[in-house]
Order: C-alpha cells, then sequence, then structure tokens
C-alpha cells in the first residue's frame, strides 16, 4: 500500500539495528505528533527482539500508561504484562527523583533544610526544565543499573525538551557566577567571601533586590543557595556525566513529527539543534502519513467521474473521498520534499496514520513494524 | 456582541498539534471586526504569530500586524522573558534597563536566573505584562478593547495561569506576593476566559475534558471550545455505515466505475479506503459527544489546505457567523 514513493534522504537509517545495538534512544518533537506512542513502540519493538528494554515517559498525560496497559505509573519501572520480553516502563515523578538526589549527596540535616526550603518545593515541583533536568538523570540512573540493554526516553513536547544539552554549562555559569556568591553573603556574613562582592555595585543590588522580591523571600533563597551549596559540585559533574553519556554512538536520538507545517518546523529546530551539539541523530519519525488504496487514480479523473455519477450516489461518494484523500496525500509529499530538501542527510521513516489512536499492545506492534519497515 | 461580552482577556490554549496559534490569531482578528483595538500576545518565544501574519519575527513591541475589516486593527507582542523583567523593573522601580542596578543585576547573572531559573518568576513576568496591557487605559477607556494570548499547551496551562499558587509558596508577603496577586485578580475575574483548541480526535478531546475540570477547580473562568480542522463527510451516514459494516453493495459500485471507463476493481480499493475514512468519522462523532457534555459553547472551524492570511479571515469570519466575537 505504500504509494507516492519520495525521493528516499541519502542514507536511510536501519531503526531494526538501532532498536538491536543502541543503549539510549531519546525521542524528542513537538506535541501532539505522537511522539510517546513512538517511543512506546520502539521499546516494546526492542524488548520482543529480545533486549532487556525500559520506557521512561515524561508527559503528564498519562498517554504511555493507557497504551501499555498500566493503570499507574511512578517513579519506578514497571514490568509491562503481555510482552514476548523484559520492557520495564515508568513515568517520571520529578520531585521524588529530585528528592533523591537531594537525600543522596547531602548530609542528613542538611537534607532536611533542603527539602523543607520553600524555594527547593517550588523549583522540584514546578519550575519549568526540571522536568528535562530530572529526566535525564533518571535515564542515567537506568542505564547505570545495568539492569536494562536499552532505555527509551520521551521527553516534554516542547523547544525546552532539549534544554538538558545546556544543563551542564548553564549549572557551571551559574555556580562559578557572582549570584551564588551575593546570595551565600549572608549566611557567610563576615567571612572574606561577603568583603569580595560587597564593592561594586553590591549594597545597590541587595537594596534592588530586597525592594523588588521582599527581604524574606531573600532570605529563603539565600538559605537555599548555601542549603544546596554542598551539592553544587556533585550537580555540575552528574550534568556532565549525562551529556557525555548522550554523545556516545550507543545513544540514537529520534526526532518524532507529522507531516504538518508546524510539527515539520519544530522537527527543523530539533534537528539542527542535535547537529549543533553533535548529538547521535539517527533519524526523524515521520507519524500519521496518509496512503491512498488507489494512487494510480487521480483526483481530477476521480472528481470528473462523480461529477457524471448520480450526486448521491455511493460510487460517487467513494470517488470523492478518494480525491480528498490524495489531496491529502499530494500535501503531505510535498512538505516532506521541503523537509528533505533542508536536510538531505537526515532519514526520514514513515508511519502510516491510523483512524484511532494506539490503546493496547497489538497496536503498538503495528507501530512499531511500520516503524522498522 | 457574541458569546463573551464581558471578557476582555481571551487567553486561548490547547493540545499541541491543534493550531491554537491560528486560532487565537482568528479570534483576534474577529474581535477587531469594526474598529476595534486588539492586542495578540505569544508568550512561548516561537515566533508563530509572525510566521502566520508574514511578517519578520516580532520584537519585544507591539506592534501593528493586521487590519480588521471594518476598521479594527490587530496588534502583536511577543513577550520574551528577560524584557519584560526589564520592562518590570523599570515601571515598578524606576530602574532604567541601562542603568547601574540593572546592568550590575545582569552582569552577575541575577536576570538569567530570575527569568530561567527562579521557580514561577517567569510566568509571573508573563502574566503580569499581559495583565498591564488588558488594564492599560487611554484616557478614560482601556487602551485595548480586547487582548488574546497563545497561551501555553492545555498540560502546563493550569500552571502557566495559577501563579498566585507558584508564588504562593515562595513569597507569603511583599512586592513579589502583591504583583501576584493583582494579576490573579485579573485572570479569574469576568473579564477572562480561558478558550481550548482541540481536535476530533481522542487525545486533544480527552486534554480538553481534562482541562476543563482543572481550570474549573482553580477557579479560572473556562470559555468556549473551538473545534479545529473538522472535515465534512463526502458520504451519507447510511453510506458509512454500509462502508463500515461491509455490506456496501460491490457490485454496484464496480458498475458504477465501469460506467465512467475506470478499471471496476479499483472498487474493492475505494472501498477499503472508505472504510478507513468512515471508522475516522465515527471516532470524530464520538469526540463531539463528550465535548458537548462539557457544556460550553463549542465552535468548529474546517481543516484548510494552507493557512495563509487570507485563511485567517475566513476563520475569523466563520468565528464571528458562530457568535465566538
Amino acid at each position: 500500500m505504500r504509494t507516492h514513493e519520495l525521493p528516499k534522504a541519502a542514507s536511510r537509517v536501519d531503526l531494526e539495528k538501532v532498536l538491536d545495538t543502541a543503549e539510549i534512544i531519546v525521542c524528542c518533537g513537538s506535541g501532539g505528533v505522537g511522539k510517546t506512542t513512538t517511543a512506546a513502540a520502539l521499546a516494546l519493538r526492542a524488548a520482543e527482539r529480545g533486549r532487556r528494554t525500559a520506557v521512561l515517559t515524561i508527559d503528564p498525560a498519562r498517554r504511555l500508561a493507557q497504551a501499555m496497559g498500566l493503570d499507574e505509573l511512578d517513579n519506578t519501572p514497571r514490568p509491562v504484562a503481555g510482552v514476548d520480553g523484559a520492557l520495564d516502563a515508568m513515568m517520571l515523578d520529578m520531585k521524588r527523583t529530585f528528592d533523591e538526589i537531594v537525600l543522596a549527596h547531602a548530609e542528613p540535616a542538611k537534607a532536611e533544610q533542603i527539602l523543607a526550603n520553600p524555594f527547593y518545593q517550588a523549583l522540584s515541583s514546578s519550575f519549568a526544565g526540571t522536568q528535562e533536568y530530572m529526566a535525564m538523570e533518571k535515564l542515567g540512573q537506568l542505564h547505570a543499573t545495568g539492569d536494562y540493554d536499552l532505555v527509551v526516553v520521551d521527553t516534554p513536547p516542547t523547544r525546552s525538551a532539549l534544554d538538558f544539552l545546556d544543563a551542564p554549562e548553564r549549572l557551571t555559569t551559574f555556580l562559578d557566577g557572582r549570584l551564588v556568591k551575593v546570595l551565600l553573603a549572608p549566611a557567610k556574613a563576615g567571612g572574606k567571601a561577603y568583603l569580595r562582592v560587597m564593592s561594586a555595585g553590591f549594597s545597590v543590588f541587595t537594596n534592588a533586590i530586597t525592594r523588588i522580591i521582599g527581604a524574606s523571600v531573600l532570605q529563603d533563597l539565600s538559605q537555599f543557595v548555601a542549603a544546596m551549596e554542598t551539592m553544587f559540585g556533585g550537580f555540575r559533574e552528574r550534568a556532565q556525566t549525562t551529556y557525555d553519556l548522550l554523545k556516545r554512538p550507543t545513544t540514537a536520538f529520534v526526532v518524532v513529527a507529522a507531516p504538518e507545517r508546524d510539527a515539520l518546523r519544530e522537527a527543523s529546530y530539533f534537528v539542527e539543534r542535535l547537529e549543533k551539539e553533535q548529538m547521535p541523530l539517527a533519524g526523524v519519525v515521520l507519524n500519521r502519513v496518509h496512503r491512498s488504496a488507489a494512487p494510480s487514480l487521480t483526483a481530477e479523473r476521480a472528481l470528473a467521474a462523480a461529477e457524471q455519477l448520480d450526486a448521491g450516489s455511493l460510487t460517487a461518494g467513494l470517488l470523492r473521498v478518494h480525491a480528498e484523500r490524495l489531496s491529502l496525500v499530494q500535501r503531505e509529499a510535498h512538505l516532506k520534499e521541503r523537509f528533505t530538501g533542508a536536510h538531505p542527510d537526515v532519514s526520514l521513516i514513515e508511519v502510516e496514520a491510523l483512524a484511532g489512536d494506539v490503546h493496547d499492545l497489538e497496536g503498538l506492534r503495528r507501530v512499531g513494524a511500520d516503524l522498522v519497515a | 456582541m457574541g458569546d463573551f461580552p464581558a471578557v476582555r482577556l481571551h487567553v486561548v490554549s490547547g493540545k499541541g498539534g491543534t493550531g491554537k496559534t491560528t486560532v487565537a490569531a482568528a479570534l483576534a482578528l474577529a474581535l477587531a471586526h469594526g474598529g476595534r483595538r486588539v492586542l495578540l500576545v505569544e508568550v512561548e518565544e516561537r515566533q508563530g504569530i509572525a510566521q502566520l501574519f508574514d511578517t519578520p519575527p516580532l520584537p519585544y513591541q507591539e506592534r501593528k500586524v493586521a487590519v480588521a475589516p471594518g476598521g479594527g486593527d490587530v496588534y502583536a507582542l511577543a513577550v520574551d522573558t528577560e524584557e519584560a523583567l526589564l520592562d518590570y523593573l523599570h515601571m515598578f522601580y524606576k530602574l532604567s534597563p541601562n542603568g547601574l542596578p540593572a546592568r550590575t543585576l545582569r552582569r552577575i547573572g541575577a536576570i538569567d536566573f530570575a527569568t530561567t531559573i527562579a521557580p514561577g518568576v517567569r510566568d509571573v513576568l508573563l502574566t503580569g505584562k499581559i495583565k498591564e496591557a488588558v488594564t492599560r487605559k487611554d484616557g478614560t477607556r482601556p487602551w485595548y478593547d480586547a487582548v488574546v494570548v497563545d497561551a501555553p499547551p492545555t498540560g502546563r496551562i493550569g500552571r502557566f495561569l495559577n501563579i498566585s499558587h507558584e508564588v504562593g509558596g515562595l513569597a507569603k508577603v511583599g512586592p513579589l506576593k502583591a504583583q501576584s496577586d493583582s494579576v490573579m485578580k485579573v485572570l479569574s475575574s469576568k473579564q477572562t476566559a480561558v478558550h481550548l483548541v482541540t481536535l476530533l480526535e481522542e487525545m486533544p478531546v480527552q486534554e480538553t475534558r481534562d482541562a476543563v475540570e482543572e481550570l474549573t477547580a482553580l477557579g479560572l473562568p473556562v470559555g468556549g471550545v473551538v473545534v479545529n480542522m473538522v472535515r465534512s463527510s463526502q458520504l451519507t451516514p447510511a453510506q458509512l455505515r454500509s462502508v463500515e459494516d461491509g455490506t456496501a453493495p460491490q457490485e454496484d459500485v464496480a458498475a458504477g466505475l465501469a460506467a465512467q471507463g475506470l478499471e471496476p476493481g479499483l472498487g474493492t480499493a475505494l472501498l477499503a479506503q472508505a472504510a478507513d475514512h468512515a471508522e475516522r468519522v465515527t471516532l470524530e462523532e464520538q469526540g463531539r459527544d463528550v465535548l458537548a457534555h462539557l457544556g460550553r459553547p463549542t465552535y468548529e472551524l474546517p481543516l484548510l489546505s494552507e493557512v495563509d492570511l487570507g485563511a485567517l479571515y475566513e476563520l475569523a469570519q466563520m468565528l464571528r457567523d458562530q457568535g465566538a466575537a
């Protein structure tokens, strides 16, 4: 049924081989393109090909849970029933993951202090970006257990999904920056650090910040930074380790898109970003591609024939449905051509559109088969 | 005028991929109809509005992007968090963006910290800027007749709008708290409506239902539901049923095709294709039922092959015809 063959990208990736050899697969893409389904289908296929696999989703909507037939996903990988192989699934609880890091890296008394700090609580449960960092942290943890041959991760449906790539650099800039020293100053009042930053603009700064956010907030923030300080080195190191892990040839990034203008524009952004960071991009999965069952009958011919028939007849209706389908197929082909034109070296893997959503393993298997076809 | 006469702040959310930016832009045009002044705000730094209106990337500045039928003006603004913070410091603390305190804040990384790392501050700044535009005055009357926001997707909309909760944990008193309270007051007032854009597909419909529940629980006013990219069927309900259950008269189809000089054997392929189509139509009907039960005004917009400026005007007119504006 594959129709309207397009000039294939220069090097078409063999996804089956990726599934058999990769240790980490990261799926990224904009929302509403079937990213979670793709991640689950890849993981299921890898598991059924004999690899011990874990799939990690951080999407708050419980889509993967539904697809995997699990009622609840918590922060621990749980075996998925009905799989002919070993597949565990989990949904990221970012607060819990963050808490675990704090408990593992800080003295018990200090850990208590951090966990109770309002800044920490807000940071760990609602800060946009924490999710990405914690997903990569969890990915690192799962990979490090040695329990899995392959870990598949689904990322949040935003551009910030790749913010974790900036994490090492951003943390370093921040931690080595003067802001931390300034914020630490009240806690170390009288110390040398305080005197050093006291100079240029410091009093102006504290005055400004106190006016803007209020003295009590500044105090909480200062305490938070002081308590976290002991862990900072560890954070930076972990971020760097994850970054290096992602860059290894055993990692494969899969950008997920749909043949729609906006989704492909986002896919371009992800592809360019990954190329810039020299991250191993396996290819772009294009979900929801429409195909026609009768590609030889042109839309024009079908419509002309429908005109001649009784307008209300079934045959005329079928011909019109066909014409609509073909124009959709052509529109999608045009968008695909534009994308391949801009990224000639990126493999495009097409998955046919289904009428309904995938909610069971059988559906995931079909998607998995289509992914490697 | 329209179903939301008292509303001046229209927040448009929806699952990713449902076309919420397009709907927000069309709604802005619809609201501007007849000589009104409307601001369309983008908060996700994607420059989606500039692409829709075919203009260069928007700066952090309100700029006219379109003229509505009857002489109304649509202005657009892409809110940049850092600029919004400097703007805020300037407005409330008279700190010039190029003055020493602002420069010091920038140099030591405080601006970067506040806009990217400090929890909640980003959303307070974005919603704060929106609130400022809503409450701005031109003499005694509002500067803008309406403000339309292309908001974050449904998965994050509750958190984005419920800023007092985010900030509440951090600041019980003080200027940050006061600011977030005043923003929250506008967001939860009768002046505001959160519209949800969906497709007639399972996941978007489900997320719309979840969003209505979440927003209602948070005390945020839910507006209408916009069903986007609706396709009408070329087959009658009876034909769809016959195609779906396999009772369609294959011989008639083959004969019809032959009469037009087409290969009769194509009938099987066309019927299979139509069965797939019929399954989709059935799922869409189920989606419509779920949405109808939400009890919100619902508007439908058709699937367009290309969303260009002309199409935006068409969509705007459809929203007006259906009473959304």
